[in-house]
């Protein structure tokens, strides 16, 4: 196997990983669309990490940041309703980024590659990334796995048991942005939050503990990235809307088993 | 601790609480106060600010004005009116009972606190496929669990037959003699609660009246809120009971009185 590959295999089985559990609290918190607007706030964190000079990852983790406390502080006004805000946040910031690039496209940045991802252009330094960031996001959520369940379960009653509901909305919103930018790597920005639903909303049915649901993903996300890399190589198509269809034919593969199920 | 001194002790008071939102007066000058043991129970047309008030209780809600006193190291066990699950979400009952305490307690314990509501045998079923009933009991499970010392119920008996909703506050009842917890509980129908209740505390925005529920009904203030009917038909629901039914419908006899005479067991010595 040729090593551009097997960088890719292994970023992308880590970021498949670490998205499963997350994409589960996209899902059950119903966040889909504040993950797509990270990721295209994404875009902008790209340009300005590279004007800045503190590199893209930094920049995508500090925009990603600055829109979760800009949805916060304007959620405050409740005369625009939540996904209004996500919309004009997302496809404002999706709009200047996309200006940032085409000025700094000189600087040698592909916008396709930040677009759809570049997965076979992964860098060990990314593998360090995604494999250093995966690991955090995995322990936090492993620490904080039973308050994080409770305000996803019920934000009132976790509140009244004690439960730190602010700051657990926080801390996921802030897993979300790492994740996110790690996501971003493989199958790009407009596709990222795919890679956080698909797989957990692939595996619903089958699942019967909310823990369960996240391990069952994290094997579907496999899964995807490996068919989906292969099938870029052998029918020689992008990479990254190649996982996405895989993650989708899996999707419906058990949308298919559980109608078969119901009927019985 | 002395526990006789203990009683008569306010677990949590909430004085002149003032509440607008948007424009709109939602309380004014609200109180409620529940002492060690007792039940109270919050009365009120819809839409009298009833559930809010519980919210600023609880302090999930920051009034404008007033404050809430909660003993210090207070555990409230709280039965929300509804509980929108989400469907994405694997839940089996145990395991949303598991997250109630620290540790989530034994399996053991939990089945004991849902056989104790009514509601054995569903431990393994998923949370979306119990019925409403099934649910209530459930969430009162959850608020036992937490061994409170306070049990607050937003409106405990929705969705639950007219059969179903006698049984629960007998239940109720029964909850505070073996606990000794204190109970505030919501109603918008004092017929149902009265037998359970120690006092009322009637309100529309403001306090109209309060006291014991045999003092409330004869209060101009409750008959001008429910009307002259509802006060009279109270006397038609203190009829007497030979059974009761569990949560999924079977009978059970009830022992020789006993449990019909909340108000003299209600204090333990």
């Amino acid at each position: 196997m040729d090593d551009f590959l097997l960088r890719a295999l292994i970023g992308g089985l880590g970021v498949a990983v670490v998205a499963a559990p997350l994409g589960s609290f996209v899902i059950w918190r119903r966040m889909a669309y504040f993950g797509d607007t990270l990721a295209h706030a994404a875009l902008l964190g790209v340009t300005l990490g590279y004007v800045a000079g503190i590199g893209a990852d930094i920049g995508v983790i500090a925009v990603c940041f600055g829109v979760a406390v800009m949805l916060i502080v304007l959620q405050r006004n409740q005369r625009l309703a939540s996904d209004t805000l996500l919309g004009i946040l997302s496809h404002g910031a999706l709009a200047m980024g996309l200006i940032g690039l085409a000025l700094n496209s000189d600087a040698g940045v592909d916008p396709m590659s930040y677009l759809f991802g570049d997965i076979l252009a992964v860098s060990m330094t990314d593998i360090a990334w995604v494999y250093g960031g995966g690991l955090a996001v995995v322990v936090v959520l492993t620490c904080l796995w039973r308050p994080l369940l409770a305000t996803a379960i019920d934000e009132e009653l976790a509140m009244v048991e004690g439960v730190p509901v602010t700051a657990m909305r926080l801390v996921l919103m802030v897993l979300l942005a790492l994740v996110v930018t790690l996501a971003m790597k493989v199958v790009g920005v407009l596709l990222a939050t795919s890679l956080l639903i698909i797989p957990a909303a692939a595996v619903r049915s089958l699942a019967a503990t909310p823990e369960q649901m996240a391990a069952m993903a994290a094997v579907a996300g496999a899964l995807a990235v490996a068919s989906g890399l292969w099938a870029s190589l052998v029918f020689d198509i992008p990479s990254g809307p190649a996982i996405v269809v895989a993650a989708l034919v899996l999707f419906a593969m058990s949308m298919m088993v559980s109608a078969v199920k119901r009927r019985r | 601790m002395d526990e006789a001194a203990s009683q008569g002790e306010a677990l949590i008071e909430a004085t002149g609480i003032d509440l607008a939102l948007g424009g709109r007066v939602i309380l004014q000058a609200a109180a409620a106060r529940v002492n060690d043991g007792e039940i109270v129970t919050l009365i009120g047309p819809n839409g009298a600010g009833k559930t809010i008030f519980v919210r600023v209780l609880l302090g999930l809600v920051k009034p404008d004005g007033g404050g809430v006193f909660r003993r210090p190291g207070i555990r409230i066990g709280y039965m929300p009116q509804r509980l929108s699950l989400e469907p994405s979400l694997p839940l089996t009952v145990d395991r949303f009972l598991a997250l109630a305490a620290r540790r989530g307690g034994t399996r053991q314990r939990r089945a004991a606190v849902l056989a104790e509501v009514g509601a054995g045998g569903i431990m393994d079923a998923p949370m979306q496929v119990i019925s409403g009933g099934e649910l209530q009991r459930v969430m009162l499970a959850r608020a036992l669990l937490r061994d409170p010392d306070l049990l607050v119920l937003d409106e405990p008996v929705q969705g639950v037959d007219v059969g179903g909703q006698a049984d629960l506050y007998r239940l109720i009842g029964r909850i505070r003699a073996e606990r000794g917890c204190g109970v505030f509980l919501v109603s918008h129908d004092l017929h149902l609660v009265m037998a359970a209740t120690d006092r009322v505390v009637c309100l529309n925005q403001h306090v109209c009246c309060a006291g014991s529920p045999e003092a409330v009904i004869r209060d101009p203030a409750y008959a001008a809120l429910f009307g002259e009917p509802a006060a009279e038909a109270l006397a038609l629901y203190r009829h007497r009971h030979d059974h009761r039914h569990e949560a999924d419908g079977s009978i059970v006899p009830l022992p020789e009185d006993g449990e019909q005479a909340p108000a003299e067991s209600r204090r333990h010595g």
